[in-house]
């Protein structure tokens, strides 16, 4: 029987992604000038897992490769090799090549070589220079230490696996395998323990192995095959020489061990409790935790319509009756904690999402020859995942402007009297039912006379024009605005700011922006914690319901008649203080039959979205309450202006407006105009 | 679906082999019929919440425990006279294949009427009555205690990405 290991080739790329983030991070540690062993460790672990990895699957080429960075770290542990700037970005750039590499084998295309082949060449020269003989495998990967004892003769080895060996998810074959590389291997099993069939467990080892290796093997080798079954097996490894020999390599050998592997081990052991104490976790499908929370969502909504019935019931005696209504309330309480923590499983650390940044300034700062300092805080604020999947290219966006546009040059800094290291601070907290991120520097902050400029030279501002400062940094977020004066491969491609404020938008979020000259520029990004519950405003529209999402709301106010004008006989707008804004009846464009079919006494909302406004006429305003949001395609369609569905407390539907259709509908965005109107007339 | 048939005969629900069963409802007089393994539940007439820029027949979403339904009214989805609705108007749920995965929708119709075994062979194939009439949602014709019954085919009847298509028929 064989067993399809594919199957858990996704595991090994997303676990190998992973331990490259943590060698990633960790070699930036090293870089600011720690030279914790342990973290050293870190970056040992995650290289060996996806050399062994590596190995299981059969992706020899990243085995091959991280054997060699495995062997320089190996020596950086055994305090053999000094760290030097040179080696990390050397490591940095490893860890590059290796996710280039899992990127390739995870999509199914050829890896590129020519990339890891001159850097697989310049680990060899620099393991070569360091004294690390290599032995002339193909590969040039196998290598053998130098300080390590070499017997011509081979080695006999004697590997008794515990019980328990399977469990642990190793495979003595594959170790057996990997010696065989090594040399001439002979094997001969030792089926002494093995029970009768009728007492055995099938999920036990009972076999143990006597092994002669024969060939110019060292012993680290061998220890190295042995590696991961350290504490799960009895081995015995001696060499085929003379006893006497044999008895006295033993002894250094295990003199050695004693004064070098138990430091390496403990700190092993402790890392892997910390690691444990920090959390421990399993991997669970979303469509499972989104079932979940669609159910716990039913959940609130079966618990408000009891409560509203509760509150109804009469007639019971009083004792019944309280028992009932403190029943509900704990009802309550339940539920509304229930939800919270359901939806609290979705949500995850922003450090997930502020991780790639160190790196990302480290190699950028470089590049531009500046000096950043980059500071994180608030990274153990949650959000929810989907959320932090889709905030990770806007954030990107934000530093890479704040590294090239707004922290400047060491000289400018030092002639302008601050200190050469600018600072680039990315911080998040949850305010509210929001998680607000900022993004500040310390560089130059916006120019505003050349963002005019530029606006003008554009056409995005009229001649003679002077904006107020709030429509200047507005500029910045406009489609085709892009004030560097050299367009780098860093950023000043123009298409930058817009979609940084278009992706925001499309999570339910906005970001706004504020910069003193010389002081530096601060961008606030407001999110919702997450896209399965909204914040909403019910408005009434003859007899129906709708829910305004509460983010895109601006204002609300009476309409006065006096101030509604049309334009060309067909949009019609309204005076609000200096602007003009258009509106739009939702009963004439939705066709609701309404008492009431002035305008005069209905209620305007003003609405943004799209970076324009739009007024709504509506009847009332009621309550204001989070929603859980449904979508209507699910069973239907998508329907224009409308994003999704709720159920509200009576257990009726209500639909969510979208704003940013809405006013697309009604500014003349021809495609959406027809299409809806049409509709409205279908339906009317 | 026949294996399951067989099943289901075979713990003695008395109907023929290779027989489908039929859930059948009354619109205008006539009686149509759905595959009953579709149908989900039966329903009375209760509140909706139209959805703009639908076709009239759309009368909008109903909260099946949690789920948005979208329910249609089969007498405009024929192009027939409106009646008010009344005690024995129902609304039958039906798990309609779409694209390869499953939708759940309503239908409207004035009653439900029984459930019929009709085998494959007996099914008529419907004539073509000119334009007016949407044959293609019409899967044959049976004929149960000499009483004709129209047997529809849901998936095409009710398939979302084809709701304008009609409208536009119209």
């Amino acid at each position: 029987m064989t067993v399809d290991v594919s199957q858990f080739h996704q595991v090994f790329f997303e676990e190998s992604l992973e331990h490259l983030a943590n060698m990633e991070s960790a070699l930036l540690q090293l870089e600011g000038g720690g030279n914790d062993p342990e973290v050293v460790n870190v970056i040992f672990r995650g290289a060996h897992s996806i050399k062994g990895g590596g190995a299981t699957f059969g992706f020899q080429a990243v085995a091959e490769f991280t054997h060699l960075v495995e062997t320089l770290l190996e020596r950086i542990r055994s305090a053999k090799t000094v760290i030097t700037p040179d080696i990390i970005a050397m490591l940095l750039e490893s860890v590059d090549v290796l996710r280039e590499m899992i990127g390739a084998l995870q999509a199914g295309t050829e890896i590129d070589v020519t990339r890891s082949a001159a850097l697989q060449q310049r680990l060899t020269n620099m393991l070569a220079q360091a004294g690390e003989g290599l032995a002339d495998s193909p590969a040039g990967a196998q290598v053998v230490s130098a300080s390590e004892s070499v017997d011509d003769a081979g080695w006999r080895i004697q590997f008794r696996p515990h019980r328990h060996f399977f469990r642990t998810g190793n495979d003595p074959y594959r170790i057996l395998r990997e010696l065989a590389d090594l040399g001439h291997l002979e094997v001969k099993a030792d089926i002494s323990a093995l029970p009768s069939f009728l007492d055995m467990d099938p999920e036990e080892c009972y076999l143990a192995w006597n092994l002669v290796l024969n060939g110019k093997i060292s012993r680290a080798e061998i220890d190295e095959a042995f590696a991961w079954v350290e504490g799960d097996c009895d081995l015995i490894i001696e060499p085929l020489a003379t006893p006497i020999q044999a008895a006295s390599t033993k002894t250094t050998a295990e003199v050695r061990r004693a004064d070098e592997k138990p430091a390496s081990l403990m700190a092993e052991r402790r890392a892997g409790q910390d690691r444990r104490a920090e959390g421990e976790s399993i991997r669970v499908s979303i469509e499972k935790i989104d079932t979940i929370i669609n159910m716990v969502g039913e959940l609130v909504i079966t618990q408000s319509m009891l409560s509203e019935v509760g509150a109804m019931v009469h007639g019971l005696n009083d004792t019944a009756l309280e028992n009932l209504r403190d029943g509900l309330a704990q009802l309550e309480r339940n539920t509304r904690e229930l939800q919270e923590g359901v939806m609290r499983i979705r949500m995850l650390p922003i450090s997930f999402a502020f991780s790639r940044f160190p790196r990302l300034v480290h190699d950028l700062s470089s590049k531009l020859g500046k000096k950043v300092e980059l500071k994180l805080s608030g990274e153990q604020t949650e959000l929810d995942k989907t959320v932090m999947e889709k905030i990770g290219d806007p954030l990107v966006h934000l530093v890479r402007n704040a590294l090239d546009h707004g922290i400047e040059a060491p000289e400018v800094r030092r002639s302008q009297g601050k200190p050469e290291v600018g600072q680039i601070h990315l911080e998040a907290c949850h305010q509210g039912g929001n998680i607000v991120i900022e993004v500040s520097d310390d560089g130059a902050g916006l120019n505003r006379e050349r963002i005019a400029a530029k606006a003008r030279e554009r056409g995005l501002l009229a001649e003679g024009v002077e904006p107020d400062e709030e429509r200047i940094l507005d500029l910045i977020f406009d489609p085709g605005f892009s004030t560097a004066e050299s367009v780098s491969d860093v950023s000043g491609r123009g298409v930058g700011m817009d979609v940084v404020r278009r992706n925001i938008r499309d999570l339910g979020g906005n970001v706004e922006v504020s910069s003193q000259p010389g002081q530096g520029s601060r961008f606030t990004i407001r999110l919702p914690l997450t896209l399965a519950i909204l914040d909403g405003q019910l408005v009434r529209v003859g007899d129906q319901v709708y829910v305004a999402p509460l983010v895109s709301i601006v204002e609300s106010l009476q309409v006065r008649a006096e101030r509604i004008n049309a334009v060309a006989g067909r949009g019609e707008v309204y005076r609000l203080r200096e602007e003009y804004i258009p509106i739009m009846d939702l009963r004439r464009m939705f066709g609701i039959d309404t008492a009431n079919s002035t305008l005069s006494g209905s209620l305007l909302v003003v609405v943004e979205g799209e970076g324009k406004k739009l007024g709504l006429v509506v009847d009332d305003l009621l309550g204001q309450q989070q929603v859980v949001i449904k979508s209507l395609e699910t069973n239907f369609r998508p329907v224009a202006c409308i994003s999704g569905a709720t159920i509200l407390g009576d257990g009726t539907v209500a639909l969510i407006l979208d704003a940013g259709q809405l006013v697309n509908a009604a500014c003349g965005n021809a495609a959406y105009e027809d299409s809806a109107s049409d509709k409205v007339t279908a339906a009317a | 679906m026949s294996t399951l048939n067989a099943m289901q005969n075979d713990i003695g629900l008395g109907v023929a082999v290779n027989a489908d069963q039929y859930l059948t409802f009354m619109l205008a007089g006539e009686e149509y019929g759905v595959d009953i393994l579709r149908v989900q539940e039966i329903k009375g007439w209760g509140k909706v919440t139209p959805i703009p820029g639908t076709p009239e027949y759309v009368r909008g979403v109903m909260n099946l425990r949690g789920t948005i339904v979208p329910i249609l009214d089969l007498r405009k989805r024929f192009c027939m006279d409106q009646i008010d609705y009344g005690p024995t108007t129902v609304v039958i749920v039906l798990r309609v294949e779409c694209e390869g995965r499953d939708r759940i929708m309503g239908i409207v119709v004035d009653a439900v009427s029984d459930v019929y075994a009709v085998p494959m062979e007996e099914l008529r194939p419907s004539p073509d009555f000119g334009g007016n009439v949407h044959v293609e949602f019409v899967r044959g014709l049976a004929t149960v205690d000499e009483k004709m019954v129209i047997i529809l085919n849901i998936d095409k009847l009710l398939n979302a990405d084809d709701l304008e298509a009609v409208s536009d028929a119209e």
